[in-house]
Formats: structure tokens, sequence, C-alpha cells
């Protein structure tokens, strides 16, 4: 594979060799039994286990097509996240992107693997280093792949950052992450993952730093830049609520599995797993009656990655537990509803 | 299924015997290389005894200086700290640090301050933590302390055998309810609460809201919870005030705040809000919040407000909408019904 990415026309043909996927036929991304396990020892050396961060998860994304993650802290997404990025290698299984698959891909392959996927980081501050300013910052990943010229850089740079609307974009060249505001920091953030015209974009928590009035107008930013770029998404987070802006589809994600899928609408309108249903009625919409009743959640705390429980992993904390059947055999897959699957012997 | 809470009607005259703290016209000003920050500016209110108050505000608009304030944490670049706070009638702001360290704090007033899971000591065991402020503040044995740490415990759904345990050893949601017994432990009139939630998962946030209405309804505890996220402090709201660049601009009770409040950025606020069950798109306020350096000398929401007009140019008194209703905003000169700018809220 020739990935010598020096200019942006060379990707163009790149791109048009390696894609049957804009017809639809092959999905950008292809995330097979995947298995993150790292490894725990003791004093250093002896083995001692595993953390069964990602368990065994598999989905397709197509060009274009967004989906969200949702999960509790500790569940293994953003373990997920980071396989699907290559920073972590997996134990078992698979990323597929355009065909490619990542264990295949080279030190040179890897380089353009990372220049087709941008990241869009949870905590706007700690992402940005402090001691570069904004256009320093949006000129690395372009002199990282080799585009020599200053002034192709700088239009560049200055074309990102009107589509963040970082405007008027003189005043932000030049400021240093710590003269930005949160939202604006979060601008810096999403122009950096664009710079590139990646083909997917991995979101982990975008919004969860920054205020409520702030909060919408990224989302929106994002839903906007995805839509009109036709870029996939990848949003991550732990609040149901955020969904709806991106992703057609949404997967809820326990203790290392995917046990919910299903498009967003269907999901908030009839959640079938457990542990979907108790997520959902925990969020709160604003409203006067909420502080006059309890809120209904399940006993106990996420299991151990270590030493997940047999059977189903939430039926410790599940009131429609069935003994024998729901502690002893994993649940595959089922579909009760076409495009709704869910891993829970309920629906079986 | 969830069962319902006892809904206490508080009548407004009941209410007025009933107060429990009174603070007007709270000033906190810091001295910076920069200038003077004007954190809380002119701050008044007035808590009920087994109320919950809660306070909205943005990052930076001075909430947190304001529980600071009222704890009299202060830092040592304090410039300006005046106004009048009244405990049960009894004067703090002039009361000498020494008389307020052994009388108030702790056994009156206690906090639980903002990522409080991280704030414990790594190197205690948490049940001597949760003893601690027993035997420095009431003077209490260590057995006697550590048998009212583990009613603590129980009170907030950690188990007591966990009294034995390091920080380390718990997860996020048991260490902040641990934060919870040790604010609680003394059975304060009233608990600071600052961001108790905000760290959290979405689950262990419904089940710190639970225990802290279990406290409320059985403790008679009094709060503030100083938070940014609206939809969560609905949980505990009995009202509301709402913060805004170093100044409350509104007051106003749950019922009628959560439907539709008074103050144009309440509403850019609540308007803010995505929901779950509605269909509805939220929207979003345009622009920053002012500096707290030089804040600007008419409304300090002006800039960024739909409703603006002339007189926004100098600072609004506070209008008296209804019984406990306060709202710092022109348009209420002559109008005591929410004017409504957000179809969204209609």
């Amino acid at each position: 594979m020739s990935t010598q990415i020096d200019q942006n026309a060379q990707t163009e043909t790149e791109v048009a060799v390696a894609t049957p996927s804009q017809d639809g036929k092959t999905p950008l991304l292809q995330v097979k039994d995947l298995h993150t396990w790292f490894e725990l020892r003791r004093w250093g050396f002896g083995h001692a286990g595993y953390v069964r961060a990602v368990d065994g998860v598999s989905f397709e994304l197509r060009a274009g097509d967004a989906i969200a993650v949702v999960g509790e802290s500790g569940c293994g997404k953003s373990s997920l996240m980071k396989t699907i990025l290559g920073l972590h290698r997996p134990t078992k299984g698979e990323v597929i992107f355009e065909g490619k698959s990542l264990s295949q891909l080279d030190r040179e392959g890897m380089r353009w693997y990372h220049s087709q996927v941008g990241y869009v980081q949870q905590d706007p501050f700690g992402a940005l280093p402090p001691f570069m300013s904004v256009r320093r910052i949006l000129e690395e990943p372009l002199i990282v792949n080799g585009v020599r010229s200053r002034s192709e850089r700088l239009d560049r740079v200055r074309e990102v950052m009107e589509e963040v609307r970082l405007l008027p974009v003189g005043d932000f060249l030049n400021k240093f992450p710590h003269q930005l505001s949160g939202g604006q920091q979060q601008r810096v953030v999403i122009a950096r993952a664009m710079i590139l015209r990646p083909k997917l974009i991995v979101a982990d928590e975008p919004v969860s730093m920054l205020d409520a009035s702030v909060r919408v107008e990224i989302l929106r930013l994002l839903q906007s830049l995805q839509r009109s770029h036709d870029i996939a998404l990848i949003y991550i987070t732990h609040d149901l609520s955020t969904v709806r802006y991106f992703a057609r589809r949404v997967f809820v994600m326990y203790a290392g599995n995917l046990i919910e899928q299903a498009e967003v609408d269907e999901l908030l309108r009839e959640p079938m797993h457990p542990y979907s249903q108790a997520l959902l009625s925990a969020i709160s919409d604003p409203d006067p009656r909420n502080a006059h009743v309890y809120r209904d959640v399940p006993p106990g705390e996420p299991p151990s990655l270590v030493n997940p429980p047999a059977g189903c992993r939430f039926h410790p904390r599940c009131a429609q537990r069935e003994e024998g059947l729901c502690d002893v055999d994993v649940p595959p897959d089922f579909e009760p509803v076409p495009g709704h699957f869910t891993k829970c012997w309920l629906y079986r | 299924m969830s069962d319902e809470l006892r809904v206490t009607e508080l009548s407004p005259n009941g209410a007025e015997s009933n107060t429990l703290l009174q603070v007007e016209n709270l000033k906190l000003y810091f001295r910076t290389t920069r200038g003077v920050v004007q954190a809380v500016d002119g701050v008044s209110f007035e808590l009920a005894r087994n109320e919950a108050m809660v306070i909205l505000g943005e990052s930076g608009c001075g909430k947190t200086s304001l529980a600071r304030a009222l704890l009299r944490l202060l830092p040592r670049n304090v410039e300006h700290f005046g106004g009048s706070v009244l405990l049960d009638g009894q004067e703090l702001v002039g009361m000498s640090e020494e008389e307020f360290r052994q009388d108030i704090r702790w056994l009156r007033i206690s906090f639980v301050p903002q990522a409080a899971m991280n704030a414990l000591n790594p190197v205690l065991r948490v049940g001597d933590q949760v003893a601690e402020p027993l035997m420095e503040h009431v003077g209490m044995g260590k057995s006697q302390a550590l048998e009212q740490a583990a009613a603590a415990f129980r009170n907030v759904g950690v188990p007591v055998d966990f009294l034995e345990r390091y920080a380390f050893e718990l997860s996020g949601g048991m260490r902040q309810r641990v934060a919870i017994a040790m604010a609680m432990v003394t059975n304060p009139a009233l608990i600071l609460l600052d961001e108790p939630t905000s760290a959290l998962d979405v689950l262990t946030q419904a089940n710190i809201m639970n225990v802290l209405k279990r406290i409320k309804k059985e403790h008679d505890t009094s709060y503030i919870l100083i938070t940014h996220d609206i939809a969560t402090s609905s949980e505990l709201a009995d009202r509301v005030a709402v913060m805004y660049a170093g100044q409350i601009v509104e007051v106003n009770d749950a019922e009628h705040f959560f439907r539709i409040p008074f103050h144009p950025y309440a509403q850019g606020l609540m308007a803010s809000v995505p929901r779950i069950r509605q269909k509805q798109e939220p929207t979003f306020i345009p622009g920053q919040p002012p500096s707290l350096l030089n804040p600007p000398t008419g409304c300090r929401f002006a800039e960024r407000c739909p409703a603006r007009f002339e007189k926004c140019s100098q600072e609004p008194p506070v209008y008296e909408v209804g019984p406990r209703q306060l709202v710092k905003c022109w348009l209420y000169e002559n109008e005591t019904k929410p004017v409504v700018l957000h179809e969204t809220l209609a």
C-alpha cells in the first residue's frame, strides 16, 4: 500500500481506489468480535488475571453514518474507542477500516489510518498543549502529514477555524488555550480533529465538561459538520438525553458487552434490556414533581471486569432474572423487533 | 416502584416564622493581580427550615464563592467581605473566626465540597474520617463517635463494614456517600452541597439524590445545593435561585420555576436542557458571561438577552412578582406573569 500522504490530491486518489464504501457495499468500519483485555500482574510480573474491558463487541459503521455508544464509567466504552483508534492492541478480534485490518497495517499504514480518523477528547483543556498557540496546534497535524507549504497550511487552518466558527479567525490564531473559554477550547479540539479531512470522528463525551448553555451549541456544531462533510461519527457518552443529536443507532454498553442496539427513537421509546430501562428512567427532565418521588435504581454497582459474573453480567442487579438461566448462560443477541437487538433472556 | 414522598406545604405565614437562614446583601470581592473580582455581589435570599434551595449558575458565576462565603472558608486575597448572614437570628458575618469554628461550622452548617469523593484523606480509614467531626466539634469519645459514624453510614446506604476501608477501596458513588455521611453525622440544621453529583454516572446520581431526599425527610435538614445541572436539581429543589455574574437574578419556588421561570437568563437555561421525554429541540444562549473584573454597569445579562431594551443599560431593581418570588429584570416593572421568550417553554 502506497501511503505517503503528501498532498490532499493523493489522499483523494487513494480513497477512490480503496473505497467501494461510497456505494454502500463495504462498511467504512467493521468491528468484529473485538476483545481488549489488560493483563494484571502481581508484584510486577506474576500473572494475576485480566481486566476484560471490551469483551466481544461487533458492529459496522457505514460512511457518513453516526452511532452513539452509551454506558457508565468503567463499562469499557473508552477502551473500545481507544482500540478503534489503534491506541490499544486488541487481544482478539479485528478492527477493519475500509477493508483493511488495523493489525495488518505497518507504521506508514497506521499514519494513514490516523489521518483518516479524528478524535475529540472529553476535557478540552487537558487535550490542548498549554504552550502552543491555536495556530500551532492546528498546523501540527499538517506538518506531521507532510504539508510543506506554509501558506497552504495556514489556508487550511483558517478554513477549519471558519468551519468551527472561531470567528474572526485573526483574533484566535495566536491565542493560547488558557485564554479561551471552555466552549472555544472545545471548538479548537474539533478543528484539530477535522483538519486532515477525516472520514471518521470519534467523540468521547465532547460536552460533558461544558456548561449547559454552551453544550447545545457544541453539539449542534458537531452535528452540522458531520452532516455537511459526510463524516462518520462515533459518539461516546453516558448521557442518553444528547444522543438524539447525531446518532441514528445507539448501542448500550454494560461491563464490556454491547447489550442492546437499536434506532435512537426506538430505544428511547421502548428500551428492552432491564439495564437500558434503568438507565433511561434514572435520567431526569426538569420537572417540579421529581422532588416528591424516589427514583427506581437497580441495587448494587457494575461488576468488576476482572471476574465478571457468569451468565448475563447484569443478573446480580436485575429484578427480572431467572435463576438457573440468567446466572448460568450468556444471553446471545435476540432480535424481538427487526433492527432492535438485545442480549437478554427475556426476549428468547 | 417509587413510593411517594410526603409533600410539605409551607403556608406563606408559616414560612415566615420558619426561617432558618437569611442572607442580606452579601458581598465577597477578591484581590487579584488584574484587579478586584466581584465574585459575590449583593446576594440576598432566605431559606426556611427543612427546605432545599438550589443555586443554579454556570461556571464562573460565583456560586462556589457564595458557598465559601457562607461557610467562611475564605482564601487570603479577600478584598471585601460584607453584608449579613443570619442563622436562626444569629449574625455570622461579624463573628470571630474561632467562634465560627467552634459553634457553627460542622455543628450547624456542614459542607460537601465539589468532587468530595476525591477530597477524602487517602491514609485514614473512612470510618475515622466520618467520626472526626464528632470528636473535634462535639467532643465525643472515639468509640461513641464510631458508633454514630456507623449509623450515618447506614443512613446514606454504605455497608457498615466499609468503616474500616480506605478511600481508594471505594467506588466514586460510595465515596460521595461517605462525604455526605461526614456532613450529616453531626446532625446540622443546614448542609451545603457543591455539585454533589456532577462527576457521577446517571444511576449513581439518581441513587445519591434518593439518599439526600431521605435524609431531608427523616432529619428535617435544610440544603443549599449549588449546581449547574438543572434537570438533576429538580430532584431535590423546593426553591431555586439563579445566579448570573455574581448576582442572584431570580428566586422562585420549584413549582413555578421548572415550568416557566421569570428571568430571560433562567428561561434560556431552561430551554437549553436536552429533554429525553419530550421531542423539542433545545436552544443555546449566544455569547459568554461577562468578566467579574469589570462587570457591565447595567443589567449584566443585557448583552446576551433576546428581550433587552433601553432601560437595560441601568441596573434593574429586584421586583417581587409573587409570594417569595423575586426577579431582577426590567421586564417585570409592571408585570407579574412570566414573559415567555422561548416558544419551547410555552
